[in-house]
């Protein structure tokens, strides 16, 4: 199979609107003959479903959690980015698909990202005319911050809340849709598989997480809108339940996985501690703005921070990156912070953490100031630490935070399965190896409000409106597999918790698939990531029984799926022998311990087809090409 | 702070589902650290339990960062434990002293059934927004974000309502379960800001018409939500619902 991105021809900047133009349309009597599944409910799910309602489809949203406003974009932070230049300082689309695709290391289309640029503006305007507050300035206008990777200030924020202000913004539009009959939404159901018929999705098998009734719902067409898989470390800054069940399963059903070794891993969360820690919480990177990042100069100083004078602290990245200084891209940003640690000039008890000092702009700008900007973080910070970092430094550490993987979508965003759609974190689009801060809302909210509802419809046109066609046999079977899953996972009755044995994977692709990567390394990864699924599948202990609320088991079942994608995220890994935003393979650096890429070689996007579990998946290679920038060596100096 | 190890005895609602008998049942743990949050307690509390080949406790959470919303429980009386403006998830053990005894319940509301032990059922609180807690505007239709100028004070009231977070916490300590504050959260923000203005008065009416069909309870000043919240959203929001209300009421004569 070769793949196909469909990009339109045209220049960079036409390439969408004709598009748009050349795309068949559905007949607006014909819309409300088309239903359509949506499988999530965060900021790309919940976006799509109210627009596609809008447009007059169908549409029936389900959500493994109790309410759509629960989906884990709830948490982002920061902000989200926008070219609208309001703050006159050189902003444009161009230079956000810019800084866009240099941020994720030219391993990103061209063509994608550029949308993604040019749609940025419309889903300001949008939001705000859904009476999401965003921050304002004195004059009523909007405010804007800087965030890591870009010398302008283009991210649009509302206090730390970002995410849950969009969030809710898409939640009361589907809500509206819900009461206007167009949307129904399905609570508290997780999605078991995919049903591909005659090589096209046509619905999902969902398990109903409260009374365990396993069911099959038909559709012309499957959006995934699941998120992301960055649990697969066991602790990240993902919501607990986050999973790659849903795109995994998909997978197996023939949609290709691309890039899932690219995972970011944020430099600015609560460092570990304990072995009973159930996830790393992240202190927003828009705290990198005003805070100073800094370890002592010598190593294995256990002074407390305010004993060691200014002469002998060490501002690495200041120092090492004068023109970003601070707010250096993420990938930059952990990397040194893990370099300082491993020359024992960490920080607090486990020598895995670096300070970030708030006093300098506490005398700069006033308490008052920086309260207002950061004022719910230091409460967080403080409720979890019990310290004030007003009156001493945070500290801080990386943690898993984002995956960039995710399954391959084309530029209509639609998957290797005809009829399947993947929004937001779980596609691969548009971040390349590595995601610039406030972006992933930005790509959720372009992919569901604008993109999807204006590629949906030529896919749609193909299929006979009406009660879609189906095989009843089919979907009996994909009843029949997932009721079988369910019942294996709970006969095994083995010693250990599903916990323990994440615990352990987590562990393993934490220390050898994580900010820095060698082939020895991977290659032990790879070697030990079947035994531990073997353990599970001989020794998971998972109590109670299928036809109830069962958290042990839903839990079981995630891992079950982690336990195979891992394999894959090491053998994409493995794979790429260049370092490239997120992914430092230790062969691979310039003489300053930078990433070096190899565009010769790796200036592709790593597809994968399942070739069964256990079995070496076959990779395809969809080349990138630069037309519109030159790819060039990161550098932030 | 230095961490310390503390013993903890758990009195914890158990209910199957939800038309079985619930009961108390006691547990007990030895060596928590009070660096753990309560939720990582209960983990603790459910690793054991599970290996002792007994049913874990059911309990809604998520983020585990106080914003989703999912997480809740009644701890010794009060809806997600005693610290103020603090969600369960960020509730760390160390506010607990060595020897304490933790009474646990689900939040019990007329409007929210039990689904098992601690998890319950809230969609009702996503039926009052479909009443009317939104703008109704469809995608696309949107003018230039900067067009109406909204000022920075205006904006900040709009988002103390709007970060309510859905957790029903209000209901569970409202003697009447009462629905009001998350009611006037959303309505109020809406009020405040423009977009809001045209349809705020069939908003007021039909939301609170939906609270009352769902068979929350009324208002009658107690003050114990604004209390239990963990968002410490205010009760001058019921305030200006009530205004918004009266006002739509004689309009609407
Ligand atoms: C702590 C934190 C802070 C962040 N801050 C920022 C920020 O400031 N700016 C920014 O741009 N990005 C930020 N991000 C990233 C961003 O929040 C996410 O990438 C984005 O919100 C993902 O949205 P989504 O719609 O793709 O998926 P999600 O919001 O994760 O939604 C997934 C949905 O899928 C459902 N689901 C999943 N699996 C199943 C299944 N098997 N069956 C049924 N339903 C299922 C869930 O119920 C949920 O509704 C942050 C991320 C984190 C973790
Ligand atoms: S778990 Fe999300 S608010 Fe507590």
């Amino acid at each position: 199979m070769t793949l196909d991105a469909k990009i339109p021809d045209g220049s960079l900047a036409e390439k969408w609107d004709k598009h748009c133009f050349a795309g068949k349309l559905v007949n607006p009597a014909n819309k409300k003959k088309y239903n359509i599944i949506i499988v999530g409910s965060g900021l790309a799910g919940a976006s799509a479903a109210a627009t596609l309602a809008e447009l007059g489809y169908n549409v029936q949203v389900f959500t493994m959690h109790d309410s759509p406003r629960r989906a884990h974009s709830i948490a982002a932070q920061g902000g989200i980015n926008a070219a609208k230049n309001y703050q006159n300082d050189g902003d444009s689309i161009f230079r956000l698909f810019y800084d866009t695709i240099k941020g994720g290391d030219f391993r990103a289309r061209e063509a994608n990202v550029y949308r993604l640029a040019q749609i940025s503006n419309n889903i300001i305007d949008q939001c705000v005319a859904q009476g999401v507050p965003f921050a304002r300035e004195y004059g009523g206008s909007l405010a804007n911050r800087s965030f890591g990777g870009a010398q302008v200030s283009r991210t649009f924020y509302a206090r730390g809340q970002t995410g849950q202000q969009l969030l809710l913004g898409a939640y009361s539009a589907l809500m509206r849709q819900v009461h206007l009959g167009k949307v129904t939404i399905h609570a508290r159901q997780e999605m078991m598989d995919l049903v591909v018929e005659a090589g096209l999705a046509k619905g999902i098998v969902t398990r109903d997480m409260r009374t365990g009734a396993i069911a099959s719902h038909t559709a012309h067409a499957v959006v995934l809108a699941t998120g992301g898989y960055g649990n697969v470390y066991y602790l990240s800054t993902n919501a607990m339940s986050s999973n790659v069940t849903a795109a995994w399963r998909a997978h197996k059903k023939g949609a290709f996985f691309a890039n899932p070794c690219f995972v970011q891993i944020h430099p600015t969360c609560i460092p570990m501690h304990g072995d009973y820690q159930s996830k790393l919480t992240l202190m927003s990177e828009s705290l990198r703005n005003d805070g100073r990042v800094w370890v002592p100069k010598k190593a294995g100083d256990t002074r407390p921070p305010a004993q060691i004078p200014e002469a002998e602290r060490d501002y690495y990245l200041e120092n090492k990156y004068p023109s970003f200084g601070n707010l250096v891209p993420r990938d930059v940003a952990s990397r040194n912070a893990k370099e300082v640690c491993d020359t024992k000039k960490g920080v607090g008890e486990t020598g895995l953490a670096v300070y970030l000092d708030f006093a300098d702009a506490i005398k700069r700008d006033g308490i008052e100031t920086i309260l207002r900007k950061y004022g719910n973080l230091f409460q967080m910070y403080e409720k979890i630490t019990a310290q004030d970092p007003v009156k001493q430094p945070m500290m801080i550490y990386p943690a898993v935070h984002y995956a960039m993987g995710g399954l391959w979508v084309d530029y209509n965003l639609m998957s290797t399965i005809p009829g399947l759609f993947v929004l937001g974190e779980a596609n691969f689009s548009d971040h390349g190896a590595n995601r610039l801060g406030a972006s992933a809302l930005m790509q959720g909210l372009a992919d569901g409000y604008f993109i999807l509802p204006n590629t949906i419809g030529a896919y749609l046109s193909s299929c006979a409106p009406g009660v879609p066609d189906r095989s009843a046999r089919v979907f009996a079977e994909a009843e029949k597999n997932a009721e079988s899953l369910i019942s294996k996972l709970l006969a095994i009755k083995g010693k250990r918790t599903t916990d323990d044995i994440h615990k352990e994977l987590g562990k393993l692709l934490w220390d050898h698939c994580g900010m820095a990567r060698n082939s020895s390394g991977l290659q032990k990864a790879l070697d030990r990531i079947p035994q531990i699924r073997e353990e599970f599948w001989n020794n998971v202990l998972i109590p109670g029984t299928g036809k109830e609320l069962n958290q042990s088991l839903e839990r079981a079942g995630r891992l079950a799926d982690f336990l195979e994608f891992a394999e894959l995220m090491v053998t994409d890994a493995l794979d790429r022998e260049e370092s490239c935003g997120c992914h430092l393979r230790e062969e691979s650096q310039t003489a300053e311990h930078e990433a070096k890429r190899d565009d010769e070689k790796y200036a592709y996007v790593s597809a994968w087809q399942h070739q069964g579990t256990g079995k070496t998946p076959i990779l395809h290679k969809e080349p990138l090409t630069f037309e519109n920038v030159t790819p060039s060596q990161r550098s932030y100096k | 702070m230095q961490s310390k190890k503390i013993d903890i005895s758990l009195k914890i609602w158990r209910q199957e589902h939800p038309d079985a008998q619930g009961n108390f049942q006691h547990y007990s743990l030895s060596g928590i650290s009070t660096d753990m949050s309560f939720l990582e307690m209960l983990d603790v509390l459910n690793e054991k339990l599970t290996l002792e080949g007994k049913e874990p406790v059911a309990f809604d959470h998520d983020c585990r960062e106080g914003i989703c919303g999912m997480c809740g429980a009644v701890v010794n009386g009060q809806p997600h434990g005693p610290e103020p403006g603090t969600t369960l998830c960020q509730l760390h053990m160390r506010h607990f002293r060595d020897g304490d005894q933790l009474v646990i319940e689900p939040f019990r509301a007329r409007a929210f059934r039990i689904e098992k032990d601690l998890v319950v059922d809230r969609s009702s609180l996503d039926k009052i927004i479909q009443a009317g807690g939104y703008v109704s505007v469809n995608t696309g239709g949107a003018p230039e974000a900067n067009t109406i100028p909204i000022a920075q004070k205006t904006a900040e009231q709009a988002m103390d309502a709007a970060a309510c977070i859905g957790c029903g916490a209000c209901v569970a300590a409202c003697p009447n379960a009462s629905a009001m504050l998350f009611v006037s959260a959303k309505v109020s923000q809406l009020a405040l800001l423009p977009q809001g203005h045209p349809e705020r008065r069939e908003r007021a009416l039909s939301m609170v018409g939906k609270m009352d069909e769902l068979g929350f309870g009324n208002c009658s000043n107690e003050r114990e939500c604004e209390a239990a919240c963990p968002k410490s959203i205010s009760i001058r929001h019921i305030a200006r619902l009530n205004r918004e209300f009266i006002k739509a009421a004689l309009f609407s004569e």
